[in-house]
């Protein structure tokens, strides 16, 4: 089974698709192994796990490693700062106290 | 289609643009410089400068590369007088090109007014002649294109990245020399670049850029990386890394240079930005517009500038072509953008017809077309402290 038209996979190593356009907490979503529900909104270009992935282990994009996992990641969840890593230096953002709770 | 044309200057370089350049010696006399040039802000009378008042090889290296560029008719220098830029120099390697150079020392001039009036009196002459410069042929294969990209966010990577990277595999093929930069933004690339270059010992250079760009941000305790970064999907350095360096497209790596570095030949080379020896000045780039100026300084004629958050820069010297990669930028911010690369995301283009395109408007700059920045008057320009050594012998490719 293919994966979710709305869901981009880069490279088949991937353990990430990149959303092609926003997609609202609570979604379903197939990812050709299954389905799966994503548990925030996930803005534009932004990154959705393709299967479960334990703590410790890379993340995959691009077929290459941009970082490693801090917590388990279930299928279908936003993948970024919350529950991901740098290998080399800590990624600098900034919270909008104004949007918080929208994401969540 | 029209022929490309360019103004020939004596080192054989051509010019796209025919700019007369103001440029400050010191901050102290940067306002005196935005003045002179002031009334000419829709007619390529561009200020740029130096801000510092201690000496720095680095930066006057950049200022005479700046000075002389192709795009360069006349310039003007305007000392305070008791800084330490050494304005003899700089005059003096202006003069040698054949371009009309005049220094105006505020302090000898008599003050801010006297000086404005008499710059401007020069700038005017200088303007009514370079109007006059008759342009020749120019080929594709003369010209140098720089790319950066700025404000990424996780559709830089997929969409306008990798669409400039197309756009660099044709000029190449067509012999223009194309420049890829931000070492810093190439942490994790290091070995998949090194392999596409032309020699084994260039490779050995190119990873050495890397680490020592790695060892540099972590000695700052931050990457090249912005809160917008973040926001816009991008969750690490290597992430954003991955998406940079798609710009570079699929060419062999033919060189390495640093920053004022003219490509002896066409090709595709990385511009190591990072300062050599131990961190000295603070970050390497403090933002975009350093990184377009060392671009500039290495003769690129124009600047493919990717972005996703949505910047709205442009440059003095040399003009910057706006590459917009996610299509809800676009939308907002379209009078910026030159290019709608978010259509390759929607499924409306390709990367190969986006390249193309992108292509395409390069050569167009040098048959008249001007960019958005351009037109909405964007001269940005910023130059500070670095330290470089030469370049090694395994650097550049046999002549």
């Amino acid at each position: 089974m293919s994966h979710d038209p709305r869901l981009i996979l880069l490279d088949p190593r991937d353990n990430v698709f990149v959303a092609r356009t926003r997609l609202p907490a609570g979604e379903a979503i197939e990812t050709g192994a299954g389905a799966a529900t994503l548990d925030r909104d996930v803005p534009l270009a932004h990154k959705v796990a393709r299967r479960a992935i334990a703590p410790g282990d890379k993340i995959l994009k691009y077929g290459a490693p941009i970082g490693v996992a801090t917590v388990a990641i279930a299928a279908g969840s936003h993948v970024h700062v919350q529950n991901m890593r740098s290998d080399y230096t800590p990624t600098y953002h900034l919270e909008d106290e104004r949007k918080a709770g929208a994401t969540q | 289609m029209s022929e490309l044309r360019g103004y020939l200057r004596s080192d054989g370089r051509k010019g796209i643009r025919n700019v007369v350049a103001v440029a400050y010696l010191v901050e102290c006399a940067h306002h005196v410089a935005r003045e002179i040039a002031l009334p000419w802000r829709e007619n390529e009378v561009h200020a740029i400068g130096f801000p510092g008042c201690y000496p720095n090889p680095y930066a006057e290296r950049m200022m005479e590369q700046l000075c002389t560029h192709p795009n360069v008719g006349a310039v003007l220098l305007i000392s305070l007088g008791c800084e330490s830029f050494n304005k003899y120099a700089l005059e003096r390697a202006v003069r040698a090109t054949g371009r009309p150079v005049k220094t105006i020392v505020i302090q000898g001039t008599g003050g801010t007014r006297a000086s404005i009036k008499e710059g401007r009196a020069w700038v005017e002459e200088q303007r009514s002649l370079l109007d006059e410069t008759e342009t020749v042929p120019m080929a594709v294969n003369e010209l140098v294109i720089g790319t950066v990209c700025g404000g990424s966010d996780g559709t830089s990577g997929i969409t306008g990245n990798p669409a400039a990277g197309r756009a660099f595999d044709q000029l190449i093929a067509e012999g223009a020399a194309c420049i890829f930069e931000e070492t810093g933004e190439l942490i994790g690339c290091e070995h998949i670049m090194a392999a596409r270059a032309i020699t084994p010992e260039l490779g050995a250079e190119l990873e050495k850029s890397v680490a020592k760009a790695a060892r540099y941000y972590a000695t700052l305790g931050y990457g090249s990386f912005a809160a917008g970064n973040a926001e816009g999907g991008l969750s690490t350095i290597e992430e954003k890394s991955m998406g940079a360096y798609a710009k570079s497209g699929a060419s062999p790596i033919s060189g390495l240079i640093k920053p004022g570095d003219i490509p002896p030949k066409g090709g595709l080379y990385l511009l190591d930005v990072v300062p050599d020896g131990e961190v000295r000045f603070g970050f390497p780039n403090i933002n975009d517009n350093a990184e377009i100026a060392e671009l500039i300084a290495c003769g690129a004629h124009c600047v493919l500038f990717v972005t996703g958050r949505g910047s709205v820069v442009g440059s003095a010297i040399s003009p910057v072509v706006k590459i917009c990669a996610n299509p809800e930028t676009y939308r907002r911010m379209s009078d910026d953008m030159d290019v709608d690369a978010g259509r390759i995301l929607e499924g409306r283009a390709s990367l190969d017809e986006v390249g193309t395109e992108i292509r395409d408007l390069v050569v167009s700059l040098a048959q008249g077309a001007r960019t958005k920045s351009e037109e909405l008057g964007h001269q940005e320009f910023i130059l500070t402290y670095k330290s470089f050594e030469p370049l090694g012998p395994a650097c550049l490719p046999a002549a």
